[in-house]
């Protein structure tokens, strides 16, 4: 990893679906000014999240805390006069980093949720008998068996149940 | 007779009984049909997607791929819902290659998509199917008077380009819907911010700084209420001012509606026939305006 230079780690990212467009930027701060998250905390600016892969930061930018701040909600993707996926590119970023073990605790239990129920909220015994009452049909189950086949033709427990280790 | 593939998504059901029970008898009695998905999975939203992006299009394939076989078209209730099986829907429409790996995965469950299907929010299918005018002649009881605070949420129009569904700096629509039953859709501050909502869990503190910003600038403005469409947007907003007055020792006692439940309530359905229990943050002030 030492060897590596700036543009291996960008090269990276352009690879990755949702990272595609990331060297397009030209360091405007359209995307920053744009952010609701910026203008709540200093933990968290777009554009300096871009210059810094763009440098070649790797582990600044995969081991750090500001990739998980974004929001998703897509303003500065709107904006980019650069046509840059920001949210999208935030996307790839977090894929590389869960692939390198930076699996922030919510996530964790998201993805279990989801390989054991099929969905991210599972039912309670509690909204059964509420739905009931309010006369909604019963939750049909989700389909668990296609499900794990998906997720296993994926990868996906592989990425998120495995040991912190190389990348 | 308008027939969809309803899609509830993980939420909805489980935790918000009453944006379900309100959705269905509105558009039932405007005369859609919704037909209950069998299997349906999660959507593969935004915190799934961060994990990994593929696996987030193949569940959204496989739950478009259900409906291609009902041949119908998707109905969603969820903005979340609506975002990421839209998005997936018209990726994989238009990039053959990246198909072609997604039905790679997919031949593992027996499903192959084939980008035959649409997938439509709710407020399209009122805006298309109903329309405005045949809306207006069914509300029977028009919210006058109501001065509603109107949050179309981030997913419901970002990213403009895959969703299409209305301009994303002026968006016009869910405004006309609010009018359209009476209320009043009012101006206030930063109104298509985001309301932080994906961050909790996370960072609590930003995601609840930036749900308080919302509320104070509805508040500000004189809303009655704030009308949401997304699960995410209720939670973080009803829920939220618990966690605020709390964490800030503010209280805005601002009630957060679905525009479900406010069409319903139009449509004459009686508020003791929609689960309005469970809003944290009451509504009868709202109940009372519209009396
Ligand atoms: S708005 Fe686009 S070009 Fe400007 S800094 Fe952000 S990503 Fe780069
Ligand atoms: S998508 Fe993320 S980076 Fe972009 S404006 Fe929203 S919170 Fe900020
Ligand atoms: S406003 Fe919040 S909950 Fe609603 S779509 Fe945006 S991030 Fe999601």
């Amino acid at each position: 990893m030492t060897e590596e230079k700036p543009l291996d780690f960008a090269r990276e990212i352009t690879g990755r679906l949702g990272g595609e467009t990331i060297t397009r930027c030209y360091q405007c701060g359209t995307c920053a000014s744009a952010c609701p998250v910026t203008k709540t905390t200093e933990r968290y600016n777009p554009r300096q999240v871009i210059r810094l892969a763009l440098l070649g930061q790797r582990n600044d930018v995969l081991k750090g805390d500001a990739i998980w701040l974004c929001a998703s909600c897509y303003n500065c993707q709107e904006r980019c006069p650069q046509k840059v996926e920001v949210a999208d590119v935030i996307y790839a970023l977090r894929n590389m980093a869960i692939r390198g073990g930076n699996i922030p605790a919510i996530y964790t239990e998201f993805a279990a949720a989801l390989m054991n129920e099929g969905r991210l909220a599972p039912m309670s015994k509690f909204l059964e008998k509420k739905r009931a009452e309010y006369g909604l049909p019963p939750l049909k189950p989700a389909n668990t068996e296609a499900l794990k086949k998906i997720l296993a033709a994926t990868g996906f427990d592989k990425i998120m149940f495995r040991k912190e280790g190389a990348t | 007779m308008t027939g969809y593939a309803l899609f509830l998504g993980c939420t909805i059901p489980a935790r918000q009984p009453h944006y379900e029970l309100a959705a269905r008898k509105a558009l039932t009695k405007l005369g859609i049909e919704l037909v209950d998905m069998e299997g349906a999975t999660c959507c593969a939203p935004p915190p799934i997607q961060s994990i990994d992006l593929e696996t987030s299009l193949a569940l959204a394939a496989y739950n478009i791929c259900l409906a291609e076989e009902a041949d119908l078209n998707i109905l969603t209730l969820c903005t979340g819902c609506f975002e990421s099986l839209t998005i997936a829907n018209r990726i994989l429409k238009g990039k053959r290659e990246l198909r072609e790996k997604i039905n790679k995965i997919l031949s593992n469950v027996g499903k192959e998509f084939k980008g035959t299907k649409e997938v439509r929010h709710y407020l399209q299918v009122l805006m298309d199917d109903v329309g405005v005018n045949r809306l207006k002649q069914n509300v029977v009881k028009p919210l006058n008077g109501l001065k509603v605070a109107a949050f179309p949420g981030c997913h419901l129009l970002r990213p403009s380009e895959l969703l299409r569904l209305d301009d994303p700096e002026r968006p016009r629509i869910f405004d006309m819907l609010i009018e359209t039953v009476g209320a009043k859709s009012i101006p206030y501050k930063n109104k298509l911010r985001c309301c932080g909502g994906l961050l909790r869990g996370y960072a609590d503190d930003v995601a609840l700084a930036i749900a308080r910003d919302k509320i104070a600038n509805a508040y500000n403005a004189g809303a009655d209420c704030i009308s949401t469409l997304c699960p995410f947007c209720f939670l973080t907003l009803d829920l939220g001012q618990m966690l605020i007055k709390t964490a800030y020792k503010e209280e805005y006692n601002m009630p957060i509606i679905h525009y479900a439940e406010l069409l319903s309530l139009s449509l004459g359905v009686a508020p003791k026939e929609l689960a309005l229990d469970f809003h944290k943050m009451k509504v009868d002030k709202v109940l009372e305006k519209i009396g």
